[in-house]
């Protein structure tokens, strides 16, 4: 059997195949999709959503030490919240096989940073494997959990963006059954006080001999000869983009790409008269390699930021003067508008946006949708760092600069779970002024509205308890906790207003869901009565998708709006800021 | 292009249905006995942004992106997409673009950027061979706007040895089945127009 399968789907098929018992993660572009292959189409095998990453990787834990094979999935900066963990699972090692995937996001497609993980599995002294097609990453996933419980320790899959998104054919395999183990009572291997982690990284030294061995030895690891006097050495999806460019080189092939098989390396660079390392972001593999004397050359020609593509490794190799020419494009356009993605028509975020900006306070922002508040024409923010940062940098700012004009922190209601409360209860401690917005939109919504623990579901579909986030605000010890229709502008200008002049923390909680998920939500559409409107543009700075340039213009040429009844779902926000009331209800909408 | 080997960028703007569009593209390309790979970036595109899919199929296929100003095929839902894309395509390639009009909210809103007045005609200054169709229109007619990738699908398919039966076939497994009967139709409607489009 045959099928088209993305990266991460083919994760979720190579988890099934090995056996997996549990897998946990946090929602993160690109890494989201292989839990929620995993619950729709594998149930046999329990799959959960945690808070954060965190929490993730510490299940994975539990459920490895006792006994079964663990996956955690994460985004690249997924592994910074669960670094604790990781740096000391790496000493205790696993029982039940133990996988990590870390999907990276080289070119920052929708990430803050390009950090390469493939540093992680060095700092935690652990192997991992990095596919470079769909049939590998389901390939290396099953091998990965050999080769966890062969060498004792976690594993990473590394993957990027390209790999994750990216559909090949993959040839499905059957489902096996892993070692039957069980928990076992070991203190000296899993209580990590320093008597027993010194001895543990002794361990740890060693194993990493052991896996240097065995990278010598691996399928994954492989050379290609050709005969050419030219050899690369690469992984990954670059390793796609070199043979697309120059299929007739010498390669060898990093599929373990940690720790590398130094003897094998050194035999191919002394085989050829030039090699050149083509890896995507840092020199990992070049600086390793250098550093053992061996003479390789690599990113002076194909740099190390962004993606790779096989243009970019074509230019590299004409520069390296292997390749004579390069194919360049021929058609060219001018510079055009740019596309940049806005918030979705109805979204009940634009409503505390709108506010904030006629405030024309500081705003602290955070990771998901509503950092789109960013964005021309709402201009509404001014910071974004990392999943839940907006509470801690709002009480920064504030006990700098005072509260003059205020400092409001705006955080999503899955991103408040996952790393905000701490900074919540850090405001309340350290008697700070900040007034904080949580956005509530009832969903995970910038990954595809995933549930999480305040929306009352699983991941597998079971209805839960449900977090009830003024409770939790108020017993975190926040006086003034106050509800706000998110679609009722003047009551946005006034709440915020008054929790600003208001001594201490203050939380203000918005209460309309996300407008897609998880069912679109539709009302009655506005439309626009053009003898009415003045072409005042005020519509058009609230950046609502559904509004745009009409073709009629007032006497000074400035366009009138329209709006596309097939996007407004009626949210009501373009009328309540409409100066002529132009914008109406379509049942009450009579043509002259 | 040849009958072996076909490199397909389809460009759109969220929610246009581009991704649904390659799906069908590369499973009627498996089933045709081709190697494929299709690549394309989710995540923020779905909030009104550009999306595009790059679709590779050949006997054998390394990379999962096209190289640029390699394409054969450009596919474009949005007109001014389409001329943005046109990059991508090599010498003598075909661009097959709807003429629908989405203008972004930062061009309404600040003036300081313009929307083709006719991305087509531009389009058709630098190629040779510009198919552009009224594919909203057509969508519009058979009752469902959301048919516009399905009717350029059908252009498409003039271009493509694949049996005629084994797009019908992988467009029956790919689309919802009380929206099955609508899209072969809007697939019809897009193989036919492109016949005429040629003859004149």
């Amino acid at each position: 059997m045959r099928e088209l399968l993305s990266g991460n789907e083919a994760v979720a098929r190579g988890a099934y195949e090995a056996g997996v018992a549990l897998a946990a993660s946090y929602p993160g572009t690109p890494s989201t999709e292989i839990l929620e292959t995993l619950a729709e189409r594998f149930p046999s095998i329990y799959s959960q959503w945690s808070p954060n990453e965190k929490v993730a990787f510490e299940v994975g834990i539990g459920a490895s030490i006792g006994g079964g094979r663990a996956l955690v999935t994460m985004k690249h900066v997924g592994l910074n919240v669960a670094a604790d963990p990781f740096m000391t699972f790496t000493y205790t090692g696993v029982n039940g096989g133990f996988v990590i995937v870390s999907c990276d996001d080289p070119e920052m497609h929708s990430s803050q940073n390009e950090q390469d993980n493939r540093f992680f599995a060095r700092f935690g002294q652990i192997p991992f494997l990095e596919p470079s097609d769909s049939q590998e990453a389901k390939d290396m996933l099953i091998t990965a959990y050999e080769m966890s419980e062969l060498f004792d320790t976690p594993v990473m899959l590394r993957m990027v963006t390209r790999i994750s998104h990216s559909k090949g054919i993959v040839e499905l395999g059957e489902t096996v059954h892993g070692p039957d183990k069980r928990f076992v009572k070991d203190p000296s291997k899993y209580v990590m006080i320093p008597s027993n982690a010194r001895k543990r990284h002794v361990v740890v030294d060693q194993r990493l001999e052991k896996l240097a061995r065995f990278a010598e030895e691996t399928r994954f690891n492989t050379v290609e000869l050709n005969g050419s006097r030219i050899g690369i050495i690469t992984g990954g999806v670059a390793y796609q983009y070199a043979k697309e460019i120059a299929p007739d080189l010498d390669y060898l092939k990093l599929g373990m790409g940690y720790p590398l098989p130094m003897r094998k390396i050194e035999q191919f660079v002394n085989g050829h008269e030039r090699v050149f390392v083509i890896e995507e972001l840092e020199p990992f593999y070049e600086d390793q390699i250098k550093a053992v004397g061996l003479k390789v050359e690599g990113k002076r020609y194909f740099g190390r930021l962004g993606e790779l593509s096989p243009f970019r490794v074509a230019q590299g190799l004409k520069e390296t003067g292997v390749l004579d020419r390069v194919e360049t494009p021929t058609i060219s356009v001018d510079e055009m508008f740019p596309r940049p993605p806005v918030l979705c028509p109805g979204c009940p975020h634009r409503g505390a946006f709108m506010a904030l900006k006629k405030l024309g306070v500081a705003v602290t922002g955070d990771i998901g949708c509503y950092t789109l508040g960013v964005m021309e024409p709402l201009n509404a923010l001014d910071t974004c760092i990392c999943m839940g940062a907006s509470i801690g940098n709002a009480i920064g700012m504030e006990k700098v600069k005072g509260s003059e004009k205020g400092t409001v922190a705006v955080i999503g209601d899955s991103t408040f779970v996952h790393s905000g409360i701490t900074g919540l209860l850090d405001a309340v401690y350290n008697k700070s002024n900040v007034t904080v917005i949580i956005l509530d939109n009832r969903a995970t919504a910038m990954t595809g509205g995933q549930q999480h623990p305040a929306t009352g579901q699983t991941l597998m579909g079971e209805p839960t308890s449900r977090l009830n986030l003024v409770n939790l605000c108020k017993a975190l010890g926040v006086e003034s906790v106050r509800e706000l229709d998110a679609y009722n502008y003047d009551a946005a200008l006034h709440m915020i207003s008054e929790e600003m002049q208001r001594p201490g923390p203050s939380v203000i909680i918005t209460s309309r869901p996300c407008v897609l998920m998880p069912v679109r939500i539709m009302d009655e559409p506005y439309v626009v009565d053009l003898d009415l409107c003045t072409a005042c543009s005020a519509c058009f700075r609230i950046s609502c998708p559904a509004i745009a340039a009409s073709s009629e213009t007032n006497k000074h040429g400035h366009p009138k709006a329209v709006i596309d009844e097939t996007l407004c779902t009626g949210c009501t926000l373009c009328a309540q800021v409409c100066p002529p009331e132009a914008i109406i209800l379509k049942s009450q909408y009579v043509k002259a | 292009m040849n009958d072996n080997s076909y490199d397909i960028l389809i460009v759109g703007v969220g929610g246009q249905g581009v991704l649904l569009a390659s799906e069908i593209l590369s499973e009627a390309a498996m089933s045709a006995g081709f190697d494929v790979k299709k690549s394309e970036i989710h995540g923020m595109s779905q909030r009104g942004g550009v999306v595009s899919s790059h679709v590779r199929i050949a006997p054998k296929v390394y990379s999962p992106t096209i190289q640029e100003g390699q394409a054969d095929i450009l596919l474009s839902f949005e007109q001014a997409e389409g001329l943005r894309a046109i990059t991508w395509l090599k010498k003598g390639g075909i661009a097959i673009v709807s003429r629908t009009t989405l203008i972004p909210a930062i061009v309404t809103s600040s003036r300081k950027y313009h929307y083709p007045l006719d991305a087509v005609a531009e389009m058709k200054k630098k190629l040779n061979r510009v198919i552009g169709v009224e594919a909203d229109k057509i969508a519009g007619e058979l009752g469902n706007p959301r048919l516009v990738n399905t009717i350029l699908l059908g252009i498409l398919s003039n271009y493509m040895s694949f049996d005629y039966d084994l797009w019908i076939e992988t467009i029956k497994s790919k689309v919802k089945p009380k929206l099955v009967d609508i899209n072969i139709t809007a697939f019809k409607r897009g193989r036919d127009i492109s016949l005429s489009a040629v003859k004149a």
